[in-house]
């Protein structure tokens, strides 16, 4: 095991967050405070209560995961990127460092950065709202197993685009707007019945309604359901990544 | 001297369909400075990359130190150090740090006395701090050297080293080059300037087409394929060669002023003895004479050209 070669990685793509502390850190957290008072304090002081929880608590959780799957998306896909992009992957290839080690490298990284964002985010929104977390534990559990499965998902991202349009072209048109449509802002049980039985073709819902059960104690879907389908992704994800590593695809020739 | 380098019946064909490297077999020796040269598109690069691991290799094997690259990738991959050819730098990041995560990244403890070594090695202590984007061409390819060598490798590949490097620079580097090989790394190099190939490497490869078609200690090159040509200014023009003088390899040249006499390297100087004697003897005159060893790039012209013509 080249556990020093992990280290390497890792500490490098952090030192990347420290250096562009403004863009990797203060900008999301600036943006998310943004929702808090346009959604949270002026829209939500005129909502109704939703399964009993005030309308700018209801959403921190739906808001940390809109945050949370576009960072680490966004971090792990541009931490791969990069070294291809300016030609020194050549050095990560040809380290004695196996996939895995790559791959806990790198997104180990990205997961870090997301889940401190995540915690940031939460304090910030204590400034906003007043809320309390039912399951602790769960919650810190949920917010790191959602960071590493779409730090994985940034990671096949990265290794796939070929331009810089296309690491956002993912983010950009596909997560947002299921992030957006998957719960973030209003309770599944709030749609008519025809769009609940679509929305739960959304992915988002399991992990936005699950990370909300462990703030309130009340989910949209059942818990374990939104826990195995996380697991799923995170294993299809997984699946490709073995698959980019057996095949060398995009990265070795 | 062990083979450190053993390389066995390797191919490669890219995806496009592009054969690389043609049934290649090359063994390099422990602490030889080995060039392997060739034309642009010869196969080097992928040959390089095959052994370094980033390239995957095709069929036959490749072994390194006895390692397998395959089965025994990391013990194979921690005794190589890469100097790729293109300037492929973290801009952002300073010479330090960059230079620390590549020992890291090989699997080396941290060793700051040792990294604060090989900086100064390549005269990069004084811009240690320095970002690499705010650096020279020239800085950034000591850098490149300084990250290869971090974690402390017995291999050095260097592809291309002194492309686009000023001379200095150039001294530097060959300067440092003879040092790691009196302490023991094998350095395998490729270059274009073949001059330089003629004077630091031990021993010569050339690669054309995918195929290895010659390995040779460069001084024995030199000797069996080296030609020497003595030119002679006449004092009066010759309209041909005298029958005489026809069983020599004699060519007029410059309107039938100098008369060029290409020898064999390995024959002495007698040859050259026995033209002028009969030359006098067929009262030919001359006013100057200068003799012109071919070079090593003038052997890798013939080689590759011959290749291609199929002599």
């Amino acid at each position: 095991m080249n556990l020093h070669g992990v280290k390497a990685i890792y500490l490098f793509e952090m030192a990347r967050t420290w250096r562009t502390l403004m863009q990797s850190i203060a900008s999301p957290v600036i943006s998310t405070s943004l929702y808090f008072v346009v959604f949270g304090s002026a829209i939500g002081s005129r909502m109704v209560e939703i399964d009993g929880i005030s309308y700018g608590a209801f959403i921190i959780p739906g808001l940390i995961m809109l945050m949370l799957l576009n960072e680490s998306i966004s971090n792990a896909s541009f931490g791969i990127y990069m070294p291809k992009f300016t030609g020194t992957i050549y050095e990560v290839l040809s380290a004695p460092i196996s996939p895995l080690e790559i791959v806990a490298g790198y997104v180990g990284a990205a997961a870090s950065k997301s889940i401190i964002l995540g915690l940031l985010i939460l304090a910030t929104s204590r400034l906003f709202v007043d809320f309390s977390i039912a399951h602790p534990v769960a919650m810190i559990g949920f917010l790191a197993l959602t960071a590493v499965t779409f730090s994985l998902f940034g990671f096949i991202i990265g290794v796939w685009a070929d331009g810089f349009e296309k690491l956002q072209i993912i983010p950009m048109m596909i997560v947002t707007p299921l992030t957006f449509l998957g719960g973030t802002f209003y309770s599944v049980n709030m749609l008519p019945p025809v769009w609940q039985t679509v929305t739960l073709f959304n992915p988002v819902v399991y992990l936005v309604s699950g990370f909300r059960w462990s703030f309130y104690g009340v989910a949209d879907v059942h818990l374990a359901v939104s826990l195995g389908m996380t697991l799923v992704f995170m294993l299809v994800c997984v699946g490709l990544i073995t698959w980019i590593f057996k095949t060398g695809y995009r990265l070795r020739t | 001297m062990s083979d450190i380098i053993a390389i066995d019946g390797l191919s490669k064909t890219y995806e496009s369909g592009f054969t690389a490297l043609r049934d290649v077999n090359l063994h390099i020796r422990k602490g030889e400075i080995f060039a392997l040269l060739g034309p642009n598109g010869a196969g080097k690069t992928t040959l390089i990359s095959i052994v370094c691991g980033i390239v995957n290799p095709g069929p036959g094997t490749v072994l390194v130190d006895g390692c397998d690259i395959r089965r025994d990738y990391r013990a194979a991959r921690s005794r190589i150090g890469l100097v790729p050819q293109e300037l492929s730098t973290d801009a952002f990041e300073t010479v330090w740090a960059t230079v620390n995560f590549s020992r890291g990244l090989f699997g080396k403890p941290a060793d700051p006395a040792y990294v604060e070594k090989v900086l100064r090695d390549l005269s990069l202590w004084d811009k240690r701090k320095d970002k690499i984007m705010a650096l020279s061409g020239g800085m950034k390819r000591r850098v490149m050297i300084a990250k290869a060598l971090a974690h402390e490798p017995a291999i050095l590949f260097l592809d291309e080293p002194t492309a686009g490097v000023d001379v200095e620079l150039r001294r530097d580097m060959w300067n440092l080059v003879r040092g790691l090989r009196e302490r023991g790394v094998t350095i395998i190099l490729t270059t274009h300037y073949i001059e330089e190939a003629e004077e630091m490497a031990d021993r010569v490869g050339v690669i054309s087409g995918g195929e290895i078609i010659l390995v040779e200690h460069t001084r024995t090159l030199m000797e069996k394929l080296g030609r020497k040509e003595l030119r002679l200014q006449l004092a009066a023009p010759l309209e041909a060669i005298p029958a005489g003088l026809s069983d020599l390899n004699l060519v007029l040249e410059g309107d039938g002023h100098e008369l060029v006499y290409g020898f064999d390297a390995r024959h002495d100087q007698a040859d050259v003895a026995g033209l002028l004697r009969r030359l006098g003897e067929q009262g030919i005159e001359f006013r100057d004479l200068r003799t012109r060893e071919s070079s090593l790039e003038d052997i890798f012209v013939d080689l590759v050209h011959n290749r291609r013509t199929g002599d």
